[in-house]
């Protein structure tokens, strides 16, 4: 393809997943709202919009006109820009997320995915690291002990999932041998007796739990988000962002969700595969959408359900219980793989 | 200049895509943040911006020492992080080295183990 078209290809891509990710973002705020009200018997926003349904965009506006304190004794800078560094690495996660299977749109060809790197779940986990950066240093140049503290055990709360985390992929990697997300999805094809779908979530039971829980806590979610204790640390490292800064680590922290959910449904869930083949007349992106917005409520579900962990508690069954079972699972998945090829 | 980007054996033609992402995401970042400059409101006095603490003036510098716990949890998230990455390739070409993968990732997770041992057995992984 000529460089010029694919730069035009790459930009409607990036727009429309953008637009797709922030009205998710938007209406996850909304959704997480009126799910919880439900479940407390409740309403929940009903003022703005039938059913409260423009509340996201009154929310958004009314932080847009908000004024930015930046509190004495920040360092300015930092402070500035951690809501930034926080923000990108949720996006731009999304450029390896394939979202459908190639198609042809006006004539242009589209891979059904930003940039189809065969380093995909690398690059992810990499940009995703660096969203920690972002959390630390809000937290340091805040000047505020509750964003010091929250910044602090934010970032211990985040590395120590990651590793459950990089730990249950392996065994997914060994199942379909690539890193690339297009290929794990197409190795997720097909259906075995014609009902049950060919997901990695059928092989991988055990994975697919720990990757849940150290997603909810990579995210910083009830029922760990330490990192925010309202009773304890006001607001955990954003104490003392207000208005249009608030909302881009807010951004972030639902964006990072959509982006965790979306690569669990591709990695355990057959991403944009229909789960039988009668269904396929449906395109893939439906599936991928539907499939990532079912974890999103569970995220919700969860948070309404059970109450918050101790930090000493969270701490010590990521390291001590969720580490060990991923090494498990990830050898006898290699012993698995190794017996059914010979 | 056009060969260097259409070859498809050089891969950051894959990273460009990336490289305009991350522009992008920046740029709405900032913009975002500069559009609201013109019709916020900016009236601040002393105690507007002084950091928030209960309401009570603060005492003392909020940067102090934190415990030693968090270094010694992201150094041992160092060592077990570069295990996990090494993990990733073996298991990409896990179907090509067969039973010699085998064995060999059975030593490096044993090695592993070992030192995971050690420091629970220590109390690296305590925090009372």
């Amino acid at each position: 393809m000529e460089i010029g078209s694919m730069v035009a290809v790459t930009l409607v891509q990036i727009a429309v997943v953008m637009g797709v990710v922030l009205l998710t973002v938007a209406y996850m705020t909304y959704a997480e709202r009126k799910v919880l009200s439900f479940m407390q018997d409740r309403l929940g926003p009903m003022e703005v919009g039938p059913w409260g349904l423009l509340q996201p965009i009154a929310d958004g506006l009314k932080l847009f006109f908000k004024e930015d304190i930046i509190p004495s004794g920040a360092n300015k800078i930092i402070f500035a820009v951690a809501p930034i560094i926080c923000l990108v690495p949720a996006l731009i996660g999304f450029a390896v997320i394939p979202y459908n299977g190639s198609f042809t749109l006006f004539g242009l060809e589209g891979g059904g995915v930003i940039s189809d790197l065969n380093v995909g779940l690398l690059y992810i986990f990499a940009v995703a690291g660096m969203g920690a950066y972002g959390v630390i240093l809000g937290g340091w140049a805040s000047n505020s002990k509750y964003a010091f503290l929250g910044g602090l055990r934010s970032a211990a709360q985040i590395i120590s999932y990651e590793l459950a985390m990089g730990f249950s992929i392996v065994g997914v990697l060994l199942l379909s041998g690539s890193l690339s997300l297009v290929t794990v999805t197409e190795a997720q094809a097909g259906t075995w007796f014609g009902f049950i779908p060919q997901w990695n979530i059928f092989l991988q039971p055990v994975a697919f739990v720990a990757y849940v829980i150290a997603a909810v806590a990579e995210t910083n979610r009830l029922p760990f988000d330490m990192p925010e204790a309202e009773s304890e640390l006001v607001a955990g490292f954003f104490t003392e962002y207000s208005g249009m800064r608030f909302s881009l680590f807010f951004l972030a922290e639902y964006g990072n969700m959509i982006l965790v959910s979306c690569l669990a449904s591709i990695l355990f869930l057959g991403g944009y595969k229909a789960p039988l083949p009668i269904l396929e007349f449906i395109p893939g992106f439906v599936w991928l959408a539907l499939k990532t917005w079912a974890l999103l409520f569970f995220f919700i579900w969860i948070r309404g359900t059970y109450p918050r962990v101790r930090f000493d508690q969270l701490m010590k069954f990521g390291w001590k219980v969720l580490i060990p079972v991923t090494l498990a699972n990830l050898l006898v998945t290699a012993l698995g793989v190794y017996i059914y090829n010979n | 200049m056009r060969e260097f980007f259409v070859t498809t054996e050089f891969v950051p033609t894959d990273y460009l895509p990336v490289l305009i992402f991350f522009l992008i995401a920046g740029g709405f970042g900032f913009v975002t943040m500069i559009a609201g400059r013109f019709v916020r409101p900016q009236v601040s006095y002393r105690e507007k911006l002084l950091p928030y603490e209960c309401g009570a003036p603060p005492i003392s510098d909020a940067r102090q020492p934190f415990p030693m716990r968090y270094y010694i949890i992201a150094m041992l998230f160092v060592l077990f992080d570069i295990e996990a990455v090494f993990m990733y390739p073996w298991a990409v070409v896990f179907n090509q080295i067969g039973l010699y993968g085998l064995v060999e990732m059975l030593l490096f997770i044993t090695i592993l183990v070992i030192g995971y041992v050690y420091a629970w057995g220590k109390g690296a992984l305590e925090w009372d």
